[in-house]
């Protein structure tokens, strides 16, 4: 019998689903607002220096990667089992589309990251 | 004959709007919806790595973007939506996960919940203090 590819998909699903819960409304308040705002942690948050070096670090070049990448396919697959709900054909297309979106941001970030250094 | 192959046909339910029909509905294409903010979210952190690694030019200029008025609105629905997708997560993970026993006895939803957010409290604290006291 055929093994079905599935069960990777869904366990990275869990991952960002988790992931995103316990970190996604601290991060987004962070770089989205705390940063640009300069409120209410102060001025250079998301200096480039500080984030050239947390991205530098093994540690933060993990953590940035794993974020990226677990929130897209956390996000891909919930879009594409909601697709169905709202009357979209969920043929090989729609597969290869959503699961292609979290691939290039995979990729976008481990490039980027790379790119900077170590 | 044309009409009676049309009467012929079964009555199919319209679906459209189908959600709207009831509140318990509402809430799970809700609880859907929060990836397209988890998903808005990693595109929007990628293109900051992509800035980053292009220099520090590139990198000033997204956090000008992000300070504009449209980014900030943005950010306020992805906070909100962050939170509702943290509520729903933990809401459901009673349900996904495997049974678990403590002391012989096996620990109830409110338990999983209560763990799951203060998880969440402690994780939100570790950033904040990072994102403060990290040398700048």
């Amino acid at each position: 019998m055929k093994r079905s590819n599935a069960p990777i998909f869904w366990l990275l699903f869990g991952a960002g689903g988790m992931l995103s819960a316990l970190l996604g409304t601290a991060l987004v308040f962070v770089t989205g607002l705390a940063a640009p705002l300069g409120w209410p942690l102060g001025d250079g948050v998301a200096s480039y220096s500080r984030m050239h070096a947390f991205s530098q670090h093994w540690l933060g070049k993990g953590f940035l990667f794993v974020v990226v990448s677990l929130f897209a396919w956390h996000a891909v697959h919930r879009i594409f089992h909601s697709l169905h709900d709202v009357g979209v054909p969920t043929g090989m297309g729609a597969k290869l589309l959503c699961y292609g979106a979290a691939m290039a941001l995979t990729a976008i970030a481990a490039g980027s990251l790379l790119v900077i250094g170590f | 004959m044309n009409h009676h192959r049309h009467a012929a046909q079964p009555y199919v339910r319209p679906m459209q709007g189908w959600w709207r029909r009831d509140p318990f509905f509402v809430r799970y294409m809700g609880r859907e919806a929060t990836a397209l903010a988890v998903l808005a979210y990693a595109v929007i952190l990628a293109v900051g790595l992509v800035r980053l690694a292009q220099g520090e030019a590139a990198w000033n200029g997204w956090v000008d973007a992000l300070r504009s008025p449209w980014s900030i609105l943005l950010h306020l629905v992805l906070l909100a939506s962050m939170v509702i997708h943290a509520h729903s997560w933990f809401e459901i993970m009673p349900k996904t996960m495997p049974m678990m026993y403590l002391r012989g006895e096996r620990v109830g939803a409110p338990a999983i919940r209560r763990t799951g957010w203060i998880a969440t409290v402690i994780v939100t604290l570790a950033v904040l203090a990072l994102a403060a006291w990290w040398p700048r």
